[in-house]
């Protein structure tokens, strides 16, 4: 029954996903949209901090299927990430490209530690 | 705004859906994106403190796809049909790869004091998938233009 509820996890996390970036970018005003990617960074750490507690709290085997698995697997995103990235390159924006993934990288390891430390550690 | 910046993405490139029906379509993409990467996790499990072969292999497979998709669908407006990309860019290859499961399991590692492996996975997802993102876009623009020439060539011989 784990797949369903990794089912319904990637239907909740890929629509909230959508709306951060909506969101993020509605905030950042329009023509900005592509000058540096909050959105993705946004919902990439926020489903990173979520997992890390999830993994810090050692849930059970179904609440992981849903939540880690469907909701932050879906929450999260590399595809974007990369075309984004890719985007920045090549409109000669090579070092917003890089910092992209140099602080979507740490942040996203910062927030699974957080996460985790926040649920009581790593399993002890 | 393009004569500012010839390379910008038109702003978006097939028409806009009602809001509720793109994010029925991302949440529908999603849902079965998820299930496959699912699915690829329960058939190709990897153990604890090893390199996690299958999530690689996910998230640059769906680099590679995104590549492909953008190009058809918002660089050159082949596919135009509104909810094409919502249901497979933001739905199902969103849903398919994943950063969360990437950074934790870099975390986990780093845990288990496995730092080689953790650092090697770390920076190859990065690499492979950009390299995969790159290549799948200039493979599909290469090929739009080819057939755009072949067609140009063709209509003119007849």
């Amino acid at each position: 029954m784990n797949w369903l509820l990794v089912v319904i996890g990637g239907a909740v996390g890929a629509p909230l996903r959508y709306l951060t970036d909506r969101a993020v970018q509605a905030h950042q005003g329009p023509g900005v949209a592509y000058v540096f990617p909050w959105g993705t960074f946004t919902a990439n750490a926020a489903g990173s901090l979520l997992l890390g507690i999830l993994t810090g709290a050692a849930v059970s085997s179904p609440v992981h299927a849903l939540l880690a698995t469907g909701l932050c697997g879906a929450l999260t995103t590399y595809s974007t990430f990369s075309y984004e990235t890719l985007r920045l390159a090549e409109t000669g924006r090579g070092f917003l490209a890089a910092a992209n993934v140099v602080a979507s990288l740490l942040t996203g390891l910062g927030a699974v530690f957080l996460g985790a430390e926040l649920a009581g550690g790593f399993g002890g | 705004m393009s004569e500012q910046a010839p390379e910008e993405l038109p702003e978006p490139g097939p028409p806009a859906a009602p809001q509720t029906r793109v994010l029925g379509a991302v949440a529908a993409g999603g849902a079965l994106g998820a299930l496959a990467r699912y699915g690829a996790l329960v058939l190709w499990p990897t153990a604890d403190g090893g390199f996690p072969w299958t999530v690689f292999a996910v998230n640059v497979s769906g680099c590679a796809l995104i590549g492909v998709l953008m190009v058809l669908t918002v660089e050159r407006g082949r596919v135009t049909h509104p909810l094409v990309r919502p249901f497979l860019g933001v739905g199902v290859l969103g849903g398919f790869t994943t950063f969360s499961t990437y950074a934790a399991d870099v975390s986990g590692l780093l845990v288990r004091q496995e730092l080689a492996v953790a650092l090697a996975y770390m920076a190859a997802t990065v690499g492979a998938a950009l390299a995969a993102v790159w290549a799948g876009a200039v493979v599909t623009r290469r090929l739009l233009d080819r057939g755009a020439r072949d067609v140009r060539d063709g209509g003119r011989a007849a």
